[in-house]
């Protein structure tokens, strides 16, 4: 064990007096551009320290001279970017629904804007063009089942359809199967007649007899030629448009058990001017009254 | 030289090594951790947040064990791009309750924190059971399987072990336990009693199955997630950690 400094006889440098089994270890200095980052680093910490939110006291902590905070920050940021919008927003927010397409400036903001929500919010269930899929109603053809004025279309999105929301749009078709309204021969006879409606029914006869039947349990939502009623939802059955399928098994599943498509109410996620201008886009996407 | 002979201490023992190095780095550990249990304003003083009810806490428990959070984050950051995106940001207090917490790290898919209310029950089920029905060009895995029966006879326990970690059920909430978890899965039964303790649950027939199914369990999970707290109620200033 070494007492005093002891050098290296080859390169010269003091060893740190340890040594394992004759080994014994350099004590080379620390490469300067280490230390001195090292140093610049201490430095950095106390420039950091007053300026930023750094210390822990007690229930509290010291804010900084700079008083950052990432949360306020944001807060700050979003209404900048409200404010370089605001011409357009506070005007759409003004301008009566049935008004905006007249003003080419906000039609033009409102279809920007709602293409952007419509891709996040409603392309998982609508498609990316509006197409639809099963069960989800297209929103690019001209055929509406509760109404394609822009304010129906602004109170379908405002409210949803069988949402959780006290104005939701809601109707129910009866289970006509399942709950005993009709027996198995006449929900196949009332599906030729369905399929009648579009020329694709096989059996003349059945579908005579289902033309009763439909006149019966069917034309009080689904119109008597099958034509449809938006104040229910009801969708046309004779344009050859289908949400659930025009086959027969389907139009059979669906008279026996019945549907009822949900469709979630947005005013709780997103504000009154995101709305109208998705109002605005899902009228232009399709034939909008 | 002294500090020398204390050295080769150290180096020669390793039992006073290992103490040594470990008061070193608690030390490092505590000076981060301790402050944020004293400083107030840590978790968000908001009012809504509750402990999961116990569909959604079979449903957080299946979340966990299929490792959604590989592929999904629930942590909307205060950035105005997630802000516009998602929704308002996180905060510390709805994830409270959270053992272990489901922040994540990697966003393969969108964040899930204010997923809830987003899509309809149908939809999740759909989607779960096969993504590229609904979302053609998605590569998220299939939950098919999830439509086996639940296993949840031992919620009640699920509950006393998180009460010991600090998560406030009460007695209530323990012995309704089995009674709760079936009650949100009947909305033609009694549900009062579990709305009462668990404010805004959703209660359905998630997947249409009479009987209890793990994905009816998520889908309970997925729709809670982001809707305890309303953000009307509260300005900027209140909501600074
Ligand atoms: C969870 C899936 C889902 C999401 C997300 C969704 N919708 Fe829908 N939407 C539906 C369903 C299902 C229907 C049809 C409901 C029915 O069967 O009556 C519908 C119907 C509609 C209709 C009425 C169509 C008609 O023919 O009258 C409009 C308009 C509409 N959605 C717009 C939107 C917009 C805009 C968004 C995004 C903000 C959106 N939807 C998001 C499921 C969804
Ligand atoms: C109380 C009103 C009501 C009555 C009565 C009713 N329906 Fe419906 N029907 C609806 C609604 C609403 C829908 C749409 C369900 C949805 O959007 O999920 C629908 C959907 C359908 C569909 C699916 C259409 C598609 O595009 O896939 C068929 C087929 C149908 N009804 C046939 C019938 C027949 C046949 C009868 C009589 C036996 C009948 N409905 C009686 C309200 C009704
Ligand atoms: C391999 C990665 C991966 C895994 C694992 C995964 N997901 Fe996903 N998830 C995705 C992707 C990608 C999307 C976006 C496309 C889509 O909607 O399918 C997504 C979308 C979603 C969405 C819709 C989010 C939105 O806002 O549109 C939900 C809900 C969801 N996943 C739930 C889950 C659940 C629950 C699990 C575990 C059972 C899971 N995911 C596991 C990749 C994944």
């Amino acid at each position: 064990m070494a007492t005093e400094v002891e050098k290296d006889h080859l390169s010269g440098v003091e060893t740190t007096g340890h040594e394992w089994d004759g080994l014994k270890e350099l004590n080379n200095p620390l490469p300067k551009w280490w230390l001195y980052v090292l140093y610049a680093c201490i430095a950095w910490a106390v420039v950091y320290w007053v300026l930023y939110p750094a210390w822990p006291l007690g229930t509290t902590y010291t804010k900084g001279i700079l008083g950052y905070s990432s949360r306020a920050t944001l807060f700050q940021k979003m209404d900048e970017a409200r404010q370089s919008q605001a011409q357009y927003l506070d005007a759409i927010a003004k301008t009566p629904l049935d008004q905006l397409r007249g003003n080419a400036e906000l039609l033009n903001f409102s279809l920007a804007g709602g293409r952007t929500m419509f891709n996040e919010n409603c392309v998982p269930c609508h498609g990316a063009g509006g197409q639809g899929g099963h069960g989800y109603p297209n929103l690019a053809d001209d055929k509406w089942m509760w109404g394609g004025t822009l304010a129906d279309i602004y109170q379908t999105i405002q409210h949803g359809i069988r949402a959780d929301d006290p104005d939701t749009r809601i109707s129910q078709m009866p289970r006509f199967g399942a709950d005993g309204v009709l027996t198995r021969p006449q929900i196949d006879d009332t599906a030729e007649f369905v399929l009648s409606l579009t020329g694709t029914s096989t059996d003349a006869e059945a579908a005579k007899r289902g033309a009763v039947l439909f006149a019966e349990n069917c034309v009080a939502c689904h119109g008597d030629k099958g034509q449809g009623t938006a104040e229910v939802g009801a969708p046309a059955l004779n344009d050859g448009i289908w949400l659930y399928g025009g086959d027969k098994k389907t139009v059979v599943e669906t008279i026996t058990y019945a549907r009822g498509g949900v469709m979630p109410a947005w005013s709780k996620r997103l504000d009154d001017t995101t709305i109208k201008q998705l109002a605005v886009y899902v009228h232009e996407l399709g034939g909008g009254k | 030289m002294a500090h020398q002979d204390f050295h080769h201490r150290i180096e020669k023992n390793v039992l006073l090594m290992m103490v040594l190095v470990l008061i070193t780095i608690s030390i490092g550990g505590l000076v981060q951790i301790i402050p944020l249990f004293t400083i107030e304003t840590t978790i968000e003083k908001v009012a809504g947040v509750r402990p999961y009810s116990p569909l959604e806490l079979a449903g957080f428990n299946i979340y966990l064990r299929e490792g959604c959070y590989n592929c999904h984050s629930q942590q909307v950051r205060p950035f105005r791009d997630e802000v516009e995106r998602y929704g308002h940001f996180s905060l510390a207090a709805e994830s409270m309750y959270d053992h272990p917490f489901q922040w994540g790290s990697k966003r393969t898919g969108p964040d899930l924190a204010r997923v809830g209310g987003k899509y309809s029950n149908d939809w999740h089920v759909q989607h779960l059971i096969h993504p590229q029905a609904v979302v053609p060009e998605s590569v998220m895995p299939r939950y098919a399987f999830l439509l086996e029966p639940l296993k949840f006879d031992d919620v009640a326990e699920h509950l006393k072990t998180l009460k010991v970690l600090g998560v406030p059920y009460d007695d209530d909430m323990i012995a309704n336990a089995k009674a709760d978890l079936q009650a949100q899965h009947n909305p033609d039964g009694d549900t009062e009693g579990l709305l009462k303790r668990y404010p805004k649950a959703v209660v359905a027939k998630f997947s249409g199955h009479a009987d209890l199914t793990e994905m009816d369990a998520l889908v309970a999970y997925l729709q809670m997630l982001g809707t305890l707290v309303k953000f009307t109620d509260y300005k900027p200033a209140q909501l600074q950690q």
